[in-house]
C-alpha cells in the first residue's frame, strides 16, 4: 500500500461551498495520493457529486483551496490549465455523451482535440478503447441515443480514458450496472490504473466495489469528511452514519487487500 | 521531450531490430507510428522488438507495439524482449482488441444516391402530411370527447399556456405592429404627397393592417416565439421519457399536452391579432401627426376608409393561423429524436413550415373572400 508520504495528486484544503446560504460542503479537507483508487461514499444528497463538481471547476467555492497535481485553478495560467485538463478524464453520471456524435467520435473527439494523430491510428485507438471498456466495434456506429444504460456507463469511461490521462474522476461508475458488469468495470479500472499509474478519484455506493478496487474510502457526512483510510481504518470509526452504512461488512469475510 | 528519439532501428540481412527508448505515450504516438513505418518493419523475415528501454507506456504504445508485432499477415518470425513487467497487463489487454477488420464503407454510386435523396424526401414530405393529418384526426376526437365531459379540458393548464403565449407577448406584439403601421404610414405619405393624395395614406394603412398586415405579422411573430417554444419543450420530453411516462400512466399526451397548448393559441391569436391591429393604426396616426394631418382627421378619415368587413376578414383569418402553427409545432415536436442536433433541427422546421403555411394560408384566404365579395 503507498505510504502516507506519497505524492499529492489532488489536495483540497477548507474547503467551503454553498447554496443560497445553504452550505453544503463545510471546511473540507482532502488529499488523493498519485498512483491510488480512492472511493468517496455518502449519503444521497450529502454533497459528494458538488465537491466532484467543485474539484473539477464547474461549481465556485465560496472558501477554500484546490490544487491538482499542484495546479491550484484559481491561481493556474490558461496554459496549466489546458494542461491539466489534457491530464484529466471525467466520466459523468448518465454518461454525458455528445448526442449528435457517434460512439466513435465520442472517444476520438478528446483525440482529435488535443493530439495530431492520424485517422486510421486514431480509430484504431478508439477501437481498442472501445472493446476494452467490453463493447463491440459493431457498437461503434452507434448515436448514445441507441444504447443501453451500461453501454452508455462503458462509452463514457472510453470516452474519459481517450487520452490516457493520469488521473480520472469517476461518478458512480458502477451505477445501473448489473453486479457481473460492475464487477469487470472495477477490474477494468484495476488494469489501468496499475498499468498506466493512474489516479481514480471515485464516487460510488456500491461497498463491493469499495472493497476490492478501492486502495481508500473517504466518507462524506454533514458536509466534512468524517472517516478516512482502508476499509478496516474506516470500519473503526464511530461516526453513526458511517457505522450504519456499513453495517454487516464487518462480518463479512475479510477480502483479501487490493494491492497490485 | 519533443524531439527524443522513440526507436532504434538496426537493419540486417532479411532481418530488423527495432528498440524501443523513452515515452510511448499519447503524445508521442503520431511520431512513434511514423518513425516505425519509415523502417518498413513488416518486410522484414526475422523482427526483434526490445522494450527494455521504454521508460513510459500506455494504451497508445501498447496498440502501436502490438500493430507492429502483427504485421500484415505475411509469414515472419517476431520475438519481443525485455518488456517491463508492468506493462505486460496492458499489453495483454490491447492484445484483445482490433480482432476483427473494420466493415467496408457501403458505396453507392452518384446518381442512384441522389436518386435515393429524392425518394427519401417525398417519402419525408408524404409522411408529414400524413403525420400532420392524424395530429388533426386526434385532436378533432380528442376536443369531441372533452366536450362531453369538459374536465378533460385542462383549465390550468390552458391558463397557464394563454398567460405564457398571450399576455406575455402583449408587448413585443404592440412594439412589432406599432412600427409596423408607422412605416406604412411614412411610406405612404412620402409617395401619395407627390400628386396629393395625402388622405389615401389612412385608407392604406387602415384597411392594410385590419385586412392583412396585423394578423400575419402576428402569427408570424407568435410562430416564431411560441410554436418554437412549444416544439422545444415537447421535444425534450420526448428526449427524457417524459412522455413515455405520462403515456405508461394511462394518459394520452396529445390531451395533457396538446390540447391545452393549442386550445390557448387558438384563444391568444385573435386577441393578439387585435391588439396588434390597434397598434398598427395608432402607429400610423402618430406618423400621420408628425406629417401634419390632425389626429381628429384621421380618426374621421379613418371611419369613412375601412368597414366593418375588413375587420372581420382579418379576424377570422387569426384562429385558423393559431391552429396551424399549434399543430405544426406539436408534431414536430413529437418527432424529436435522441439527439440535441435533432431538437434543434425539428424546431427550426417547425418555425419554417408554420409561417410558410401561414402565408400560404392566408394566399388561400385573400382568394376566398374576393371571391365571397368581402
Amino acid at each position: 500500500m503507498k505510504d502516507a508520504g506519497a505524492p499529492k495528486a489532488i489536495e483540497v484544503t477548507d474547503l467551503v461551498v454553498e447554496f443560497d446560504r445553504k452550505r453544503v460542503l463545510d471546511h473540507l479537507s482532502l488529499d488523493v495520493r498519485a498512483g491510488e483508487i480512492l472511493g468517496l461514499v455518502g449519503a444521497s444528497g450529502a454533497g459528494k457529486s458538488v465537491l466532484l463538481r467543485t474539484m473539477l471547476g464547474l461549481t465556485p467555492k465560496r472558501q477554500g483551496r484546490i490544487a491538482i497535481f499542484g495546479v491550484d485553478r484559481d491561481k493556474a495560467t490558461l496554459q496549466e490549465l489546458q494542461t491539466l485538463e489534457r491530464r484529466w478524464g471525467v466520466l459523468y453520471q448518465q454518461g454525458a455523451l455528445f448526442s449528435s456524435l457517434t460512439v466513435f467520435q465520442n472517444i476520438e473527439f478528446p483525440i482529435r482535440e488535443y493530439l495530431r494523430t492520424p485517422q486510421r491510428l486514431m480509430r484504431e485507438i478508439a477501437n481498442a478503447k472501445l472493446e476494452m471498456v467490453g463493447l463491440k466495434p459493431e457498437d461503434g456506429d452507434k448515436l448514445p441515443s441507441e444504447l443501453s444504460g451500461g453501454m452508455t456507463k462503458r462509452v463514457a469511461l472510453a470516452r474519459a480514458l481517450a487520452l490516457d490521462p493520469a488521473i480520472v474522476f469517476l461518478d458512480e461508475p458502477t451505477s445501473g450496472l448489473d453486479p457481473i458488469a460492475a464487477r469487470e468495470f472495477g477490474v477494468l479500472i484495476r488494469t489501468l490504473q496499475r498499468t498506466l499509474g493512474l489516479t481514480v478519484f471515485m464516487v460510488t455506493h456500491e461497498i463491493e466495489a469499495l472493497r476490492t478496487i478501492c486502495d481508500r474510502i473517504a466518507a462524506l457526512a454533514g458536509g466534512r469528511i468524517v472517516a478516512i483510510g482502508s476499509m478496516s481504518q474506516v470500519l473503526e470509526t464511530e461516526d453513526p452514519w458511517v457505522k450504519s452504512y456499513f453495517r454487516g461488512v464487518r462480518s463479512a469475510p475479510p477480502s483479501a487487500p487490493a494491492t497490485p | 521531450m519533443g524531439s527524443q528519439s522513440l526507436v532504434v532501428c538496426t537493419a540486417g540481412e532479411g532481418r530488423l531490430t527495432i528498440a524501443g527508448l523513452g515515452a510511448w505515450t499519447a503524445d508521442n504516438a503520431t511520431r512513434l507510428e511514423s518513425c516505425i513505418d519509415s523502417a518498413h518493419p513488416n518486410d522484414a523475415s526475422k523482427l526483434e522488438i526490445d522494450m527494455g528501454d521504454v521508460k513510459e507506456f500506455d494504451t497508445y504504445g501498447a496498440w502501436i507495439l502490438e500493430r507492429l508485432m502483427r504485421g500484415d499477415g505475411r509469414p515472419r518470425q517476431v520475438s519481443l524482449v525485455r518488456l517491463p513487467e508492468k506493462f505486460h497487463d496492458l499489453v495483454e489487454d490491447v492484445r484483445r482488441t482490433n480482432r476483427s477488420a473494420p466493415a467496408p464503407l457501403q458505396r453507392i454510386v452518384w446518381p442512384l444516391a441522389r436518386l435515393a435523396d429524392i425518394g427519401r424526401g417525398v417519402e419525408a414530405a408524404g409522411a408529414e402530411v400524413l403525420r400532420l393529418a392524424a395530429m388533426v384526426g386526434a385532436l378533432v376526437v380528442l376536443f369531441g370527447a372533452a366536450l362531453l365531459a369538459p374536465r378533460r379540458f385542462r383549465l390550468t393548464s390552458i391558463v397557464h399556456h394563454l398567460d405564457r403565449v398571450g399576455l406575455r407577448s402583449v408587448p413585443i406584439i404592440i412594439l412589432i405592429t406599432l412600427l409596423i403601421g408607422s412605416i406604412i404610414a411614412q411610406q405612404g405619405f412620402f409617395h401619395f404627397r407627390r400628386f396629393g393624395a395625402d388622405d389615401y395614406v389612412v385608407d392604406l394603412v387602415g384597411i392594410l393592417t385590419l385586412r392583412e398586415i396585423g394578423v400575419l405579422i402576428v402569427s408570424i411573430m407568435v410562430a416564431g416565439r411560441s410554436g418554437s417554444s412549444y416544439t422545444a419543450e415537447l421535444g425534450s420530453m420526448k428526449m427524457r421519457e417524459e412522455i413515455d411516462a405520462l403515456r405508461t400512466m394511462g394518459r394520452n399526451p396529445l390531451e395533457v399536452l396538446v390540447l391545452p397548448r393549442i386550445i390557448a393559441l387558438v384563444v391568444a391569436l385573435p386577441l393578439l391579432a387585435l391588439i396588434g391591429a390597434m397598434a398598427a393604426l395608432i402607429g400610423g396616426g402618430i406618423v400621420a401627426s408628425i406629417y401634419g394631418m390632425e389626429p381628429n382627421l384621421y380618426v374621421a378619415r379613418l371611419r369613412e376608409a375601412v368597414s366593418i368587413s375588413d375587420f372581420e376578414v382579418g379576424m377570422i383569418k387569426a384562429p385558423f393561423m393559431a391552429l396551424v402553427i399549434g399543430l405544426v409545432a406539436c408534431t414536430e415536436g413529437f418527432q424529436v429524436r435522441g439527439s440535441a442536433e435533432s431538437l434543434g433541427a425539428r424546431t427550426t422546421s417547425s418555425v419554417v413550415k408554420a409561417i410558410f403555411l401561414v402565408i400560404v394560408l392566408d394566399g388561400i384566404f385573400a382568394m376566398f373572400f374576393s371571391s365571397m365579395g368581402m
